[in-house]
């Protein structure tokens, strides 16, 4: 691939689909460390960086990687870094500086399993990670979600407006079967990244007063006022971000919560309508942060039961749960490790959760 | 329409290749595709194995349970993948690498001597394309000359001699099933 035609339909991987729509928001600062599933980003970036004009770097180690990705970030420029579960852990304290430094980047988490080395299958056990914090210190980072290759590349192109307009870093939080597998995907996303000014970066002090770009505030009281700032922001995001994709909820017996790779086999059961007799619903977060709490808890109010569906032990169903706040039952089915659960599974978990709620509405 | 194939064989028997033409085929003809490889771990003459979903409709779960059929190119990838068939579906096996077959099922199988066609042709690792002419001729699932068109792309500069056996590899599939 030499170039993109806004028109054209292209086969990619997720990977691919991802570092080449990062290239067309604008991105031209690229640092990674290999590591699979996610070797693809690191390739095509390499390839098509010299052609663009930009700089892509295979860096010595992903420590190396996300503090350049602080430089870029800090000289204004749309700057990624991207790599898999074990290289993510060791960029979080990198992410944690980014986040207190108020800096605007794109960071790529395409999960394998874990804990440690894990293995390279998919996996969605990087949800506190990426959701709750990750490094130190009172932060958040907005986590995107895609659930198609088409899809990836569309949230890249909105992750670095998002990160330009709230100074903040922007995870893309993708598993390994969706990095992997090759979907059609066109690129005709506009993408104007000179429409945000960065006058906060330090981009040469002639003519103006310095910029200082730094997360150190050791005066007494400094630093609590900077994170109530930082507070008020995550507030506006909270209020303004919140995105979701809901399917047959209304009236539905039964609403499962799934995003990514999940939510696509939910959709299967769903849509090929695999269980006559229950209605069911889906409810995709396209953001993890700021996460969609106020939907599901209208649905909470009408459903029967909610179902959480993950390739983890039980994480965004934390969430759920809060969300819900009692109003119905929350449920759980996961994989770990590389499994992926099936529809078949999925299916036979709801028509256990089906009959034994209905003797339980029958009882009160 | 929807077709869910599994391609699988001995890593260098070109299955990735295959897959990922006819994903790129049926792509330009304007058809929904997914296509999801094996990747990583894999050991040398290991399996290497894709699945390859193709709809007219949005394609949820990439990962195929019950295929439509099976492109198998020697005998671990067909013990590997026999069960996923699921009742009325088409095996193709090649036959050169594939001898026993269980057919429990009752599932159509077309026992096709692709590495043995290839080698006739003068080129033994044509034999992914000997599958190809072989499938299509049953399934007509995508357009050869769009097809062609993509391998033409794919193989450029030292490859391009390699187009015509290809080709010719293709069409000996297709006549191998006219004849069945």
């Amino acid at each position: 691939m030499t170039s993109t035609d806004e028109n054209k339909k292209y086969l990619l991987t997720g990977n691919e689909a991802c570092a080449e729509a990062a290239i067309q928001a604008g991105c031209r600062f690229y640092y990674g460390y290999p590591i699979t599933p996610q070797n693809e980003i690191l390739t095509h970036m390499a390839i098509r960086m010299p052609q663009v004009g930009g700089t892509s770097i295979q860096v010595e180690s992903e420590l190396a990687a996300i503090n350049m990705v602080h430089g870029s970030a800090a000289a204004g420029a749309r700057t990624m870094t991207s790599s898999s579960s074990p290289g993510i852990s060791l960029k979080q304290e990198g992410i944690s500086y980014l986040a207190g430094s108020e800096l605007p980047c794109v960071i790529v988490n395409i999960q394998r399993g874990g804990p440690g080395l894990g293995d390279i299958s998919p996996s969605q056990a990087d949800y506190f990670q990426a959701v709750k914090g990750g490094g130190h210190g009172d932060y958040h980072t907005i986590v995107l979600a895609p659930s198609s290759v088409q899809e990836t590349a569309d949230l890249v192109y909105d992750a670095f407006d998002l990160a330009d307009r709230y100074r903040n870093p922007v995870m893309i939080l993708g598993d390994a079967q969706l990095g992997q597998m090759m979907e059609s995907v066109v690129f005709n996303k506009k993408c104007e990244p000179d429409s945000f000014k960065k006058e906060w970066a330090l981009t040469g002090a002639t003519g103006r007063k310095r910029n200082i770009i730094k997360s150190f505030y050791p005066v007494q009281g400094e630093l609590e006022e900077f994170n109530a700032k930082l507070q008020e922001k995550y507030s506006l995001i909270k209020s303004k971000e919140v995105r979701y994709e809901e399917i047959n909820t209304e009236d539905a017996d039964i609403v499962v919560v799934a995003y990514g790779t999940c939510a696509r086999i939910c959709k299967e059961i769903l849509m090929k309508n695999k269980i006559p007799n229950i209605k069911i619903g889906l409810l995709r977060p396209i953001t993890l942060w700021p996460y969609p709490s106020q939907v599901i808890q209208e649905i909470a109010g009408k459903v029967q039961a909610i179902l959480t569906v993950e390739m983890s032990a039980g994480q965004m169903v934390e969430d759920v749960r809060l969300s819900v706040s009692g109003r119905c039952p929350v449920y759980f089915y996961g994989r770990t490790g590389g499994g992926i659960p099936s529809p078949k599974d999925i299916i036979r978990k709801i028509i256990e959760i089906i009959p034994v709620k209905e003797k339980a509405t029958c009882a009160t | 329409m929807s077709e869910k194939v599994i391609l699988a064989g001995l890593g260098g028997q070109g299955m990735m290749l295959l897959g990922r033409l006819i994903a790129q085929a049926v792509m330009l003809e304007g058809k929904n595709v997914t296509f999801f490889p094996s990747y990583g771990t894999e050991v040398r003459g290991g399996t290497a194995y894709y699945h390859l979903t193709v709809s007219d409709e949005e394609i949820f779960s990439p990962v195929i349970e019950e295929a439509d059929a099976l492109i198998m190119m020697n005998f671990p990838s067909y013990l590997k993948f026999k069960d996923l068939l699921k009742p009325n579906s088409m095996l193709f096996v090649n036959s050169s690498m594939i001898d026993k077959i269980d057919n429990e099922k009752n599932i159509d199988v077309f026992r096709i001597p692709a590495t043995k066609i290839a080698n006739d042709i003068g080129n033994v690792v044509a034999s992914n394309m000997v599958m190809l002419g072989a499938y299509n001729q049953v399934k007509n699932l995508v357009s050869i000359p769009i097809f062609l068109s993509c391998l033409k792309n794919v193989l450029k500069g030292r490859k391009e001699p390699f187009f015509e056996v290809n080709k010719l590899a293709i069409e000996r599939g297709a006549d191998f099933i006219k004849n069945f």
